[in-house]
Formats: C-alpha cells, structure tokens, sequence
C-alpha cells in the first residue's frame, strides 16, 4: 500500500518520462506484493499464479512503453512531459 | 523471521522513496532494483519461492536492464522543476495521501474481525503452481503467450526509424 502510494505520488509529480514509467512499475510491484500477502493469508496457491502473470504482463508493457518513448524521443527531442502535450487542448 | 520481514519492508519502502524523489533518471532506476530485490526476498518469507525467483530474473534481471538500457541511450538528465509540476507537487500529492486513506481504512475496516492467517504450509513450489497454470489457468496463459509475442512485434515496429 505504502509501495502503491509512493509510486502514484512519483507518477504525478515527475517530469522525466522514464521515471514516470519507473513509478508505473513501482505500482505493479505493490499490487504483486499484495497478490502474494493474500495467497498467503488465504492458503490460496491462486494468487501467486495471478502474480506471475501481472509480472509478465508487466514485462511486455514495459518493452512497448519504452519502444514508445525511444520514438517519441526521436521525434520530439525531449524528455519532459509538459512539453509532449500536442494531444492536449 | 518477523524482524528479517521488517528489515526487508523498510528497505524497500526508503528504496521506492529514493526512486521518486532522486533528480537523476539512473539513481532511480537503481533504487528500483533494490526495491525488486527486497521484495523478492519479501516474497520467500511470504512462501513464494518460485514467484521470488522468478520476480530476480525476469523483473530485476531483464526488464530494469532494459529500462538502464533505454536511460543511457536517451541520455536523460536531470529534470527541473516547473511551474505544472509544482503545481501537482503541492495539489496532488495531498489529495494521493487523503486517497490512500481512505483506502486504508477501508481495507482495516474489514479486517479487523478476521481469523489469524491460515497456517497450512501449502506446497508452493514450481510444480504447483505448474499444475495450477496448466489445469485452471490455460486461456490466461495462452493469451499471455499471444500478448508477449505482439509486445515484441510492437516493439520492433515502434523502434525502427523509417516505418
């Protein structure tokens, strides 16, 4: 929870768009830790299997969402994320 | 055990602060690979040996090389603050605190009437959670299969410099 509350606050308040995605993975790995607290807590090997999964989903956003910033780098030439705001109003 | 459990929490809990708060991109990729690996060993006290394995090398060992990786190749740097983010900074952060909260309380609402935790010792080793992943949980296993391979098609067609 504290883990999960961290990273949101991270999430808000960066400007660097990596470290955005830092504070994304900060979550997933909060929500994994309670996933695995509650398989404990309940006997239930369910949870962790559920675990696992979010991990592995996590790895494939994770190759997306950089593969995104290297283009949007590329285009743009900047990292900041007040100034990547074309689909604003 | 109980203390080896705190020691590893408030580990990993100053490591998820120094992620948010260093200025520069490579300190936070760092701290975020202290935060995977305490919470690995979070996970082995908790009972999960195959996902705290697992957690070590796909998370901690693929996918954060892969986030330095990425850091160097941009070159980020350090960021300055502006006139948006102090804005979020001193708006959005309280309201996060007053959410979490409330989320909190919530969840302490409904466990307080709860039993102690269940003390079977489960056998949790890679074998089971084989069975379980092969037997009830097929279709997600198969649409995760699905779902990698378009990752890495996606990431191969974003990542190339004439489309």
């Amino acid at each position: 929870m504290i883990l999960f509350g961290l990273g949101a606050a991270g999430f808000i308040v960066r400007r660097n768009i990596i470290t955005i995605f830092m504070c994304i993975e900060l979550m997933l790995n909060a929500v994994n830790l309670a996933f695995i607290g509650f398989s404990r807590y309940l006997g239930n090997l369910d949870g962790q299997v559920f675990a696992f999964f979010v991990i592995v989903v996590a790895a494939a956003e994770a190759a997306v969402g950089l593969a995104i910033i290297i283009a949007v780098q590329r285009n743009r030439d900047t990292l900041a994320i007040d100034e990547i705001d074309s689909m604003k109003m | 055990m109980a203390p080896l459990f705190y020691i590893f929490a408030v580990v990993a809990t100053l490591a998820a602060l120094s992620v948010v708060l260093q200025r520069t991109p490579v300190y936070s990729a760092l701290s975020l690979i202290v935060v995977l690996c305490s919470l690995a060993v979070v996970y082995l006290l908790l009972g999960a040996e195959f996902l705290a394995v697992v957690q070590v090398i796909i998370y901690a060992g693929a996918i954060m090389v892969l986030f330095v990786l990425v850091i160097m190749l941009l070159n980020a740097r350090q960021e300055a603050p502006t006139d948006r983010s102090r804005l979020a900074r001193r708006v959005g952060v309280p309201l996060l605190a007053v959410f979490m909260a409330e989320i909190l309380f919530a969840v302490w609402g409904h466990s307080a009437s709860s039993t102690s935790p269940a003390s079977q010792a489960f056998d949790a080793g890679p074998r089971a959670i084989g069975e379980l992943l092969f037997r009830n949980y097929v279709l997600p296993f198969e649409v995760t299969s699905v779902l990698i391979l378009v990752a890495v098609l996606g990431a191969v067609v974003l990542a190339k410099k004439e489309l």
